[in-house]
């Protein structure tokens, strides 16, 4: 692997330094966004998406005139599923490109890997992808779902609609499905349910053979209570689960699957028809059914000339995102990081699902969350949503060591993890 | 006398009431159809149930088709609809009787919102409606539904029900679905101790969870027996368990087998470290899927053969890439494995990105024909179609194999130039033209192991990588050069990984089974079933 990366890293280094080099000529009449994306490796699967998304936001932006009176340029570089590479191409782009903003990162790990690096240069970063929390840095927006605005409504939805009394919480062996189903978990013993009903399972990346743990979900939900499975399973995995479950015969009816990490991109691989009823909790989906969704589907099937392409919550993430930025930076009149980042918080755009979301001083947004069902054409069906926007919460109210910490970057406090039992900035994560 | 008059008016307005709900409810099924068009979703198992109660068999199309999401409403109106499409536009049908009444645009109509609440409201009130159908398998799944939610009003119509049928296996699911029923019935302790009795016998997991919810419930004289009734399933479940155990055993051990078996020619028998050969499954999987899509295009009833026309297909798709592979690239490095290593790394990651160039990156999707769909029960195992054709091609797959190389002259001349290069060339055998088509013959079995882990698998352009580790694995395990070594070596990987799941988990099952096999070479270097001979020694 690293010797693939080392080199795959060379030679991209070399050309997108020419790339630099001739584009510094340009440099005065454009402004540069940064795409991190993967577009190999493992992670291409779902990365790649976002990085069409953001060419074609960044396209549309300069149709309609580009932004403080000079075009948009995109430069795009590929960290290839590898989370030291993606530190390397976010210093790169910084220093090296000189880019005003970044939009990029998938997995919790590859942002991780990039946070000393906009710590250091002072740069900023948008992250679209739904998350654990327990996190808010100065340099990072944070423009997907944090637990609140994703796992716990779901559960709820479980708990009241379905009255799902037993719990499996199944998830890939990684920091997002683990700290997620300790929130989870948490939550779920404060809400009474007992720790006998809660069977947590963890799979290693990629897992193909579920057997075992389909037929362990099917054993776990006989006990004479209404089961449900709340999954955090990741990526690749989820086709072979799925497929396990629609032939040992796991009806939504009977135990229905709530997914987090499963969208209109992952079931574009699968026959949904056996899987119709599980369920996955989102902020957006591809059915909303309002006019600047409709807009947003049509210019993007045509800027792929594909008709059957499907969008996704992180894509509309990083249409949120991109807006703020654009927004932010007309409202700063510069695309100086500093005064971008105070321009940032209270900036509200229209997202796609109807209302407007705003940037908190958290760095979290606010969102709607919508509950919906798979349908045999591979879309979602809401079925229930939250009746206003939900705030992003980053410390977790439901684990001991963070239910203190609360994050505001506003002069005077200016500080990701304030303890307001201790009066003092700087308690977990710091 | 006033309170006389009263009772008297409250009396009268009454049978009103009742004179009119009872003219409603005969006057027009199609009026409370229509009700559903302008439903709340909360409200829609009230209406559900009140069409069930109607008893009418004309309901049951229409309840089937909301269940499936089929039935739409006008936007305009608010009247409801089965629809079938003719072009761009839909044909409106009635829903009782089926009669055409219509077009309408696309955009006008919308389909009439479900979710799991309602298909469960309207699962139970098709069971209740098709109890008596003439259609054993409706009746089948009716039994099925009645013992999977049991429902106390409906058990004097399981007993009429009971009491006429004949098919021996409808007979005994009602008689479960009864036994079900009775117990959250009020029906008297000796009844219910019948039915625990029923229930015990019939063991299975149902049995269990129903039996459980009714320990908490039940009274103190019926404990005894529903705890000895648990015990006596959960006996039987501990045998069937391990069973079903060996069973996931063999069909994980059977993906093994097919992903490694490929590998077991090119680096068993030519001793060639090919990390290529996960891209070659991965090319099968995507040549089923190209198969697919043009049946699903052009020729839909040929869908249930799309795997039989893939496989031959695969097959040469791959194996021609591998013929070109040893041609261009490995024949100028035959005894230098490193080299060899670092080139066939190189050829897999170029595979894979000119796929997810081609192809896009994210997954494709390769459906499962209808034998290969679904489960059946044998005992207390539940086995699925798709897994069991797996396992069955896997092994004919290996006795080809093995037929090829130990009864035919291209097998000895291919064991040959493998055993003693020089010594084979001396006696005329054209080894390069040997040597070229084993690989390709390797890569070939490899791409038709890939239109089966399509079956169960994501077809994304990383369905190799998840496979390369574990055929090496299973090679060196079994012993380079042997294919009984593979196929031994295959099985016992997938048991013992199946036997650990339980105990460990996912995650940690794994580790174990590669500590267990790293501490295995130490001790056997050569693996299972080391070749012997001077061959080996050169």
């Amino acid at each position: 692997m690293n010797i693939r990366a080392r080199i795959t890293g060379a030679f991209l280094a070399t050309v997108l330094s020419t790339t630099a080099f001739n584009g510094a000529f340009a440099a005065d009449d454009t402004i540069k966004v940064g795409i991190l994306h993967s577009l190999s490796g493992t992670m291409a699967i779902s990365e790649t998406t976002l990085k069409d998304a953001m060419l074609m936001l960044i396209d549309e932006q300069n149709k309609k005139g580009g932004l403080l009176g000079k075009k948009l340029e995109a430069v795009v570089v590929d960290p290839a599923s590898d989370w030291p590479l993606f530190a390397e191409k976010a210093r790169e782009l910084v220093s090296v490109d000189k880019v005003s903003a970044v939009f990029g990162c998938w997995t919790s790990v590859s942002r991780k890997s990039v946070l000393p690096v906009f710590e250091e240069l002072n740069s900023i970063l948008f992250y679209p992808v739904q998350y654990e929390g327990e996190e808010s840095q100065r340099n990072v927006f944070y423009t997907g779902a944090a637990p609140n605005q994703q796992a716990v409504p779901a559960v709820d939805y479980l708990m009241e609609n379905e009255s799902v009394e037993r719990w499996v919480l199944a998830g890939t062996d990684y920091v997002y499905p683990r700290t997620t189903n300790k929130i989870l978990e948490a939550y779920l013993i404060s809400k009474g349910v007992k720790p006998e009903d809660i069977m947590i399972n963890y799979t290693p990346f990629g897992h193909s053979d579920w057997q075992t743990i389909v037929s362990d979900i099917k054993k776990f939900g006989s006990a004479g209570k209404k089961t449900a499975v709340v999954s955090t399973i990741n990526g690749d995995a989820n086709v072979p689960f799925y497929k396990e479950l629609a032939n040992q015969g796991v009806k939504a009816e009977d135990i229905p699957v709530v997914a987090f990490s499963v969208g209109e991109e992952e079931l574009a691989g699968l026959d949904t028809t056996p899987l119709v009823g599980h369920l996955a909790a989102w902020n957006y989906f591809q059915s909303v059914d309002t006019p600047a969704n409709a807009e947003f589907i049509k210019t993007w099937k045509a800027y792929t000339k594909n008709d059957k392409r499907v969008t996704n919550d992180p894509m509309e993430a990083h249409y949120i995102g991109f807006n703020m930025w654009l927004k932010a930076v007309e409202k700063a009149g510069t695309t100086d990081t500093d005064a971008v980042l105070d321009a940032m918080i209270g900036v509200s755009v229209p997202n796609l699902s109807g209302g407007y979301s705003t940037m908190m001083p958290n760095h979290h947004i606010t969102k709607p969350v919508l509950i919906g069902e798979i349908q045999s054409d591979g879309q979602f069906e809401t079925v229930w949503e939250t009746p206003g926007l939900v705030v992003g919460d980053e410390w977790s109210d439901y684990l001991p060591d963070s239910k203190d910490l609360i994050a505001d970057w506003r002069a005077p406090m200016s500080c990701g993890n304030f303890n307001v039992a201790t009066g003092k900035c700087g308690g977990k994560g710091s | 006398m006033y309170r006389i008059l009263q009772t008297l008016l409250i009396t009268l307005c009454l049978l009103v009431s009742v004179h009119v709900t009872g003219l409603r409810a005969a006057d027009d099924l199609a009026a409370l159809v229509a009700t559903l068009g302008t439903a709340k979703l909360s409200e829609l198992d009230d209406r559900i149930d009140a069409l069930a109660r109607s008893g009418d068999a004309r309901v049951i199309p229409v309840l089937e088709a909301l269940g499936e999401g089929n039935l739409y409403t006008r936007k305009a109106d608010g009247s409801v609809f089965l629809t079938t499409e003719k072009g761009a536009s839909l044909v409106l049908l009635d829903p009782l009787s089926g009669a055409e009444i219509g077009e309408a645009a696309k955009g006008d109509i919308q389909k009439i919102k479900v979710n799991n609440s309602v298909r469960r409201a309207v699962r139970s009130a098709l069971s209740g409606l098709t109890l008596f159908s003439t259609d054993t398998s409706a009746r089948l799944k009716a039994a099925q539904s009645m013992r999977q939610t049991p429902n106390a009003d409906a058990l004097e119509a399981i007993e009429t029900a009971l009491a006429a049928e004949k098919d021996a296996t409808v007979r005994k699911t009602l008689d479960e679905a009864r036994a079900v029923t009775l117990l959250i019935s009020d029906r008297s302790d000796d009844d219910k101790r019948a039915a625990i009795k029923t229930l015990a016998e019939s063991g299975g997991r149902e049995a269990l969870g129903v039996l459980t919810s009714a320990l908490s419930s039940a009274d103190a004289s019926l404990k005894p027996d529903i705890e000895a009734a648990l015990q006596q399933i959960e006996q039987a479940q501990v045998f069937w368990n391990a069973g079903q155990n060996v069973w996931y055993g063999l069909s994980l051990g059977s993906v093994l087998l097919l992903a490694a078996i490929g590998l077991a020619i090119t680096f068993g028998v030519m001793g060639i470290i090919n990390m290529a050969h996960g891209e070659m499954v991965m090319l099968g999987a995507y040549t089923t899927f190209i198969v697919q899509d043009v049946i699903r295009t052009s020729y839909p009833v040929l869908f249930d053969w799309s795997l039989a026309i893939a496989l031959p297909l695969a097959f040469l798709v791959t194996g021609i890439i591998g013929l070109a592979i040893e041609r261009s690239v490995i024949r100028f490095l035959y005894g230098r494995p490193l080299e060899t290593l670092l080139a066939t790394w190189g050829i897999s990651l170029i595979l894979q990105q000119s796929v997810r160039s081609i192809f896009g990156p994210t997954n494709r999707e390769v459906g499962n024909p209808s034998w290969m769909a679904g489960a059946f029960e044998l005992g207390g195992l539940t086995i699925t179609w798709n897994r069991m054709w797996i396992i069955v091609f896997a092994l004919a797959v290996f006795a080809a194999l093995l037929f090829l190389l130990k009864r035919t002259s291209m097998g000895l001349k291919m064991r040959a130039v493998t055993q003693n290069r020089r010594m084979a060339s001396s006696m005329g055998i054209r080894t390069p033209l040997v040597d070229a088509l084993t690989f390709a013959l390797g890569s070939g079995i490899a791409g038709m192991a890939g239109v089966a882990l399509s079956q169960i698998d994501n077809v994304s352009p990383n369905l190799g990588q998840g496979y390369i580790i574990d055929s090496f694995m299973v090679v060196v395990f079994g012993g380079v050069g042997n294919l009984w070594g593979t196929l031994v070596g295959a099985f016992s990987l997938g048991i013992l990984n199946k036997f650990l799941e339980p105990y460990a988990g996912a995650v940690l099952g794994k580790i174990l089974v590669l500590v267990l096999i790293i501490l295995f070479i130490q001790k056997k270097p050569r693996g299972l079933f080391a070749l012997k001979g001077r061959a080996v020694e050169a």
